[in-house]
């Protein structure tokens, strides 16, 4: 198979994707240069470039699919980055139907998420500016990491995207606790990216190129090991930034970061980049070779999967719950594009109704947190349903699409990847659909139990004032926050119906085609078990919090798997025992081995050499007979070293 | 006088102005303003002439341009001839770059009882035109004489004009460079000893020695390649020849420390390349692993100190310290692509360290001269914009894609990979350490609440921090107007915008540096008669 | 003519020399034993140039004379003054000039 063939230039509509780039990136670098002058308008201009970028987004969704569908994978060569000989790094963009689709995901929930942010940081005014900024700068990244057409231009998104959620975590950096978010993101992205960086090594070392066409034309041609070589390592860029185990545990954290940031890029783009990746490598993937880095991607998928799951029943904070309820559904992701071309489009198509669903719960919370003085803990809610009915109903349907209620969004995606999984055949197939099987119950557990402690029962707030000692106001938010919370609302009921039936042959260009096959239960078993093991968890969760007075603060007197959970599943400990303690006891090693140990020789020998010279000195009498003396031996010395080497 | 290709007047004139500059600059010094202006005047024209020496040269020409050479003593053979080529060339650039920035940036700071801005500046232009002469040097006597005389106004900038312990420092400086170059002193004339032989008449010329040498037998080649490598891994520094750098940086000037590590320490790396691997092809292929070994240790053990330091200076130092380790790593994976890596990642390093180190000493300024970091804290707060330019710098420090450092990291990495892919493997660890150290430093001064004894005298420290940052600090402290930290201003912005615009520019499209420097890159790989390990056939690269 | 003599005799001197160099305190007598010296070496010198019918040696024994005249200007003058100053020409009494 040659893909490179199959690679056209693009032109025409598709030939100006570079504003795509260039119009958020130029809004950032306005709003950043341009300083308090901006102030007024500024968060007028971050949103318009955003939404002018998705009004050609959409445009250049009509000019694919007005392509036939071979000519579907376009490349738009832009400049040569880094030619050094045989290494040509070109700045060029993928435009097919996969980047596409992405280009809409970013821009569409970006431009919403811009539009809610107005009104949600209207408390400051002073630094929105910049916040808008920073939006600016992370969606240009974003761009760049789906369209670009090399693995370096990705990787330079890559790293661009964990910039962006760096300082926007930091958001509120006069606080410690934001700080260090932020750096713990950054730094455990790293370590996923050193996989991304080594995975392109090993391309340029075996196949002499970094660009998508000829690696994906020459990858099949390698060694089993380079494939599952390269196979795991980008496996392990895809683990930092879409919070997968055993790096899941800045995710969490990075929810110090404002709402809007939560829901756009800890939701739904930025961390669903590690899906677009092994998507993206799919012809990788998809060799039979690659079988064994297949495995790796499906089980770290179900371990996310059931972690996320497991610790999002445990939390209190609102956030948190909802962070690591991502986790869980990137999980459900990675799963489904390990299973390979029976997986590719549904991990996509998850990835697509997940975006609009987690943004709008999150865009909840925000909205929630922002009629309660920032108040995010569950225990201090309650009974907001009625103070807050857009939140409550656009919240609920996002609820209702995430625990796969039926023929809502989740309902499809989810699904489809139970089925697919199950229909992996053997062992195989029932671990991975069991887990998944047990996911979707405990999904519908913990999200159950959020809805009721946030929006129904009775109000925990009335008596009670947030830390800054003002008492709990709680109002429905203005219409910039609820009309973006509206629309996702509606995508996440129809988006799922809608796409689940195109998505696949659109993407097929992309990602090859999907290939149905049938496990050993019908795809109607599989949707009635699922429904079936949702309500039971949606049930269980009613039995438990549904009844009665639940405590303001969380109970102490818990059993020992509720204390794990809470514990993070002692994830932050063992990185804590691992490597963060050695590290430090290393590094402060290493300074003393400095100081004393490679200076101190230094400065001994210096030391050295000036105490004996200052006891040679004293040989040095003043005594001129005891100087001649020792001329005199001296000359007798060397007289008789002479005459020996002349006689003897 | 003889000429060797046209404009080698641009070459005269890029070694003469400084001069020039460093004499008038003396002569003036009496009145400050006056030797301020001319001192600035000077090493603007040198970066005039850096620019039009850089438009002139012709990547595809020559492997040495615009050079000259005069007689100096016929009796031994030694001449006074330079030229350049294109690793020299955007090293040259990179010199005339930074001074100007330098002088910009110490305008108004204090220096010690008795000592003038003339002095200082006269010394520092005189640096200058010394390490533009060891670039451009083509006879090797005349470069070991330049490599030793660039010592003397280094000694008396660090010496005469720094910090409290600079006489310590200066003196550990001047040793260790000063022992590492009569080592090499040995092997120079051991190079001019088998001149006599093969030649019948001795000569230092750089390309006739390299025809003379490459030839050698191993074990001469590895008794002459020690001479100058140690002399050059001193003064890059490779771990464990490193210790005197902590203590020069953080006793000299901020101004000097930039040259010190921007330019001064790349004669080791560049030494590398155009003496060690020409000359002694078999000697580096032989020894390579133990540089490699030093080069990954550097980048490890130089990213763990940069951590565990608790001064900013000594910090930025360590933080050099594993970025030579990368250079070194390209430098010794024989590669093209890792060798024009190491070359950009050594104008890179200039720039980005060269910015950090700058911006560091606004902090410091700011801070009442106090370079602890626990004396810091929250400051953003007070100055955004300073925030924001430490933070770039940061980034490019840590290689972020869109930041010229990333580039040459890149580079050094993917092109050191094929041929050494254990040791690239480790180096590509330390990406981890760099985010590590650099955001643990952008943290501990600007995030946070606002605290430190340099920021707010009198309130206890770092211990028991104010409140959560929400102001109520910063409105005691204006309420008392003990101190008032103001953002940057016009002199400090002038000074970090081109840096800026570099970072960025160079991240984006590094195509001109790269040009410029891949045939000289290329030319020597020829000598050392290395081949590229990916290399397709339509890519062939012809040696001349 | 056998050298013998002369060289047994320069030996002596020479050893007279030395030997009154490193016991005598007085500065006056270890000047005057250097001086015993220098002329056992004159000896040796002009022994062998006539031996060897060369004039070098005889020169050479001129231009120590030379030197040691010079030296006896010097040197006089050096130990005038010290005793001038500290009433004494013993040598082991100005040893000042030490670690």
């Amino acid at each position: 198979m040659n893909l490179a063939a199959e690679v056209h230039q693009a032109s025409g509509v598709a030939g100006a994707a570079w504003l795509l780039l260039v119009l958020p990136a130029a809004g950032a670098a306005v709003l950043l240069l341009g300083g308090r002058r901006t102030d007024k308008w500024g968060h007028l201009l971050g949103s318009a470039t955003v939404i002018a970028a998705f009004v050609y987004g959409v445009l250049l969704f009509f000019d694919t699919t007005g392509q036939g569908t071979e000519d579907r994978l376009r490349d738009l060569h832009l400049f040569d980055w880094i030619p050094v000989n045989a290494l040509d790094v070109e700045f060029g963009l993928r435009l097919d139907p996969l980047s596409v689709t992405f280009v809409l995901l970013i821009t569409g929930v970006g431009s919403l998420i811009h539009i809610y942010s107005i009104g949600y940081m209207s408390h400051e005014l002073r630094d929105r500016r910049r916040f808008f900024a920073y939006l600016n700068l992370f969606v240009a990244a974003m761009l760049l990491l789906v369209l670009g057409n090399s693995f370096v231009t990705l990787y330079f998104g890559w790293e661009g995207v964990g910039l962006a959620s760096y300082l926007l975590i930091g958001w509120y950096q006069g606080k410690d606790f934001a700080a260090t978010a932020a750096k713990k993101a950054f730094l455990m992205n790293r370590v996923g990216d050193v996989g991304l960086a080594l995975a392109i090594f090993l391309m340029f070392k075996n196949i002499g190129s970094t660009q998508y066409d000829v690696v994906f034309d020459k990858i099949g041609q390698q060694s089993t090991g380079v494939i599952v070589a390269i196979g795991v390592l980008l496996l392990l860029g895809a683990c930092g930034k879409s919070g997968q185990f055993p790096l899941q545990a800045w995710l969490p954290d990075a929810m110090a970061g404002p709402t809007p940031v939560s829901a756009l890029i800890h939701a739904a783009t930025m961390v669903t980049a590690g899906v677009y990746l092994i998507a993206r490598s799919s012809p990788l993937y998809s060799l039979a070779q690659a079988g064994d880095a297949r495995l790796v991607v499906m089980i770290i998928g179900a371990i996310t999967l059931l972690l996320g799951c497991i610790i999002g029943c445990a939390y209190d904070d609102f956030k948190k719950v909802l962070a690591y309820s991502t986790v869980s559904q990137i999980g459900y992701m990675i799963l489904a594009v390990g299973l390979g071309p029976a997986g590719y489009a549904l991990g996509i198509l998850h990835l697509l109704t997940h975006g609009f669903f987690k943004a709008g719960l999150f865009l909840g919370a925000g909205s929630v947190m922002h009629g309660m003085n920032d108040e995010g803990d569950i225990r201090r809610l309650g009974g907001l349903a009625r103070k807050m009915p857009i939140t409550f109903i656009t919240w609920t349907l996002g609820y209702l699409a995430l625990i796969g209620f039926p023929f809502l969004s989740g309902y499809f995606s989810k699904d489809a990847i139970i089925e697919a999984a199950l229909a992996e055949g053997g062992t195989r197939g029932w671990i991975f659909g069991g887990i998944a099987l047990l996911g979707a119950g405990l999904t519908a557990f913990y999200m159950t139990r959020l809805l009721i402690l946030v929006f129904l029962g009775k109000p925990r707030w009335e008596n009670l004032k947030s830390a800054d000692g003002r008492s709990y106001h709680p109002h429905e938010s203005g219409p910039t926050m609820t009309i973006p919370m509206i629309i996702l609302a509606v995508g996440s009921v129809a988006a799922g119906g809608v796409l689940s039936g195109m998505l696949p042959e659109w993407l097929e260009p992309a990602v090859g085609k999907l290939q149905e096959e049938h496990g050993p239960l019908s795809a109607t078993v599989v949707s009635v078990l699922t429904v079936v093991i949702s309500a039971l968890g949606a049930g269980i969760a009613f039995l438990l919090f549904g009844r009665g007075e639940q405590p303001v603060t969380r109970p102490q007197r818990v059993s020992f798997p509720v204390r794990a959970a809470r514990a993070d599943l002692y994830g932050n400990h063992l990185n804590e025992a691992l490597i963060s303690r050695p590290g430090v006891w290393l590094t402060r090693f290493l300074v003393f081995v400095d100081n004393r140990g490679v200076d101190g020789l230094v400065n001994g020998i210096a030391a050295g050499l000036g105490g004996s010279s200052g006891r040679l000195r004293r040989l040095q009498t003043g005594f001129v007979r005891s100087y001649a003396l020792s001329m005199l031996g001296g000359s007798i010395l060397v007289i008789a070293a002479l005459l020996m080497v002349r006689f003897a | 006088m003889t000429t060797s290709g046209a404009h080698s007047w641009l070459l005269a004139a890029l070694l003469l102005v400084p001069l020039l500059g460093a004499v008038v600059v003396t002569a003036l010094r009496g009145n400050d303003h006056t030797a301020k202006l001319a001192a600035l005047a000077f090493s603007v024209a040198e970066f005039v002439l850096a620019i039009v020496s850089w438009v002139n040269f012709q990547p595809g020409g020559d492997r040495l341009q615009q050079g000259f050479s005069l007689t100096w003593i016929p009796s031994f053979g030694v001449h006074i001839s330079f030229a350049v080529d294109g690793i020299a060339l955007v090293m040259i650039a990179v010199i005339g770059l930074l001074v100007p920035l330098v002088i910009g940036a110490g305008w108004v700071d204090k220096l010690p009882e008795g000592r003038t801005k003339g002095g200082f500046f006269a010394l520092i232009l005189l640096e200058q035109a010394l390490t533009v002469g060891v670039f451009a040097a083509t006879d090797v006597f005349l470069f070991y004489v330049l490599f030793e005389i660039m010592l003397i106004p280094m000694y008396f900038l660090i010496g005469s004009y720094g910090g409290a312990r600079r006489q310590y420092a200066a003196v550990k400086f001047f040793l260790y460079s000063f022992l590492g170059g009569l080592i090499m002193l040995a092997s120079v004339i051991g190079c001019y000893s088998m001149a006599v032989d093969e030649l019948g008449a001795g000569t230092f010329d750089w390309a006739k020695l390299v025809q003379v040498v490459h030839d050698a037998p191993l074990s001469t080649q590895i008794w002459l390649f020690f001479g100058f490598f140690i002399a050059f891994a001193v003064k890059a520094p490779l771990v464990p020849l490193h210790t005197w750098l902590p203590d020069a940086t953080a006793e000299a000037p901020i101004g000097v420390a930039v040259l010190l590590v921007g330019i001064l320490d790349k004669v080791g790396t560049f030494g590398f390349l155009r003496y060690l691997l020409p000359m002694f092809p078999d000697a580096s292929k032989e020894l390579a692993p133990l540089v490699l070994v030093l080069a990954v240790a550097g980048v490890v053990y130089g990213s763990l100190l940069a951590t565990g330091q608790r001064d900013m200076k000594r910090f930025l130092a360590y933080v050099s310290i594993a970025h030579f380790g990368f250079i070194a790593l390209g430098i010794f994976s024989f590669s093209s692509q890792s060798l024009t890596g190491s070359v950009t990642y050594m104008v890179n390093h200039s720039i980005a360290t060269g910015m950090l180190i700058l911006v560091v000493g606004m902090v410091i300024a700011r801070g009442g001269g106090s370079t602890r970091v626990a004396d810091y804290g929250g400051m953003a707060k007070l100055t955004p914009l300073l925030g924001g330019v430490l933070l770039i710098a940061g980034l490019s420090t840590l290689s972020l894609p869109g930041t010229n450092s990333f580039v040459s990291e890149f580079l050094v990495l993917i092109g050191s990979f094929p041929n050494a892919p254990v040791y690239t493997t480790i180096a590509t660890v330390g990406m981890i350490f760099a985010a590590l150290y650099v955001l643990w430093l952008y943290q501990r001064i600007m995030q946070g609440p606002l605290r430190g004894d340099a920021l707010l005298p009198g309130v206890p420290s770092a211990e028991t921090p104010g409140t959560d940052g929400s102001g109520a600090v910063l409105t005691a402290q204006a309420a008392t107007g003990t101190k008032k930290i103001v953002d940057l201003d016009t002199r400090e912005k002038l000074v970090l915008a081109p840096l800026i615009l570099l970072v960025v520019g160079l991240g984006l499209y590094p195509k001109p540096v790269l040009d410029t420097v891949t045939p000289t890159v290329d030319a020597t790989m020829c000598q050392a008669a290395l081949v590229d390990p990916v290399q397709p056939a339509e890519r062939q690269v012809q040696c001349r | 003519m056998t050298p013998t003599y002369y060289l047994l005799l320069s030996a002596l001197l020479f050893t007279i020399g030395a030997v009154g160099v490193l016991v005598r305190r007085n500065a006056i007598v270890v000047f005057m034993c250097v001086e015993l010296m220098l002329n056992a070496v004159n000896l040796s010198l002009v022994t062998f140039a006539r031996i060897n019918g060369q004039l070098s040696g005889q020169i050479m024994a001129f231009f120590v004379m030379v030197v040691a005249a010079a030296e006896v200007v010097v040197g006089l003058a050096i130990i005038m003054s010290i005793f001038r100053t500290r009433r004494t020409a013993s040598v082991d009494d100005s040893n000042l000039l030490k670690y």
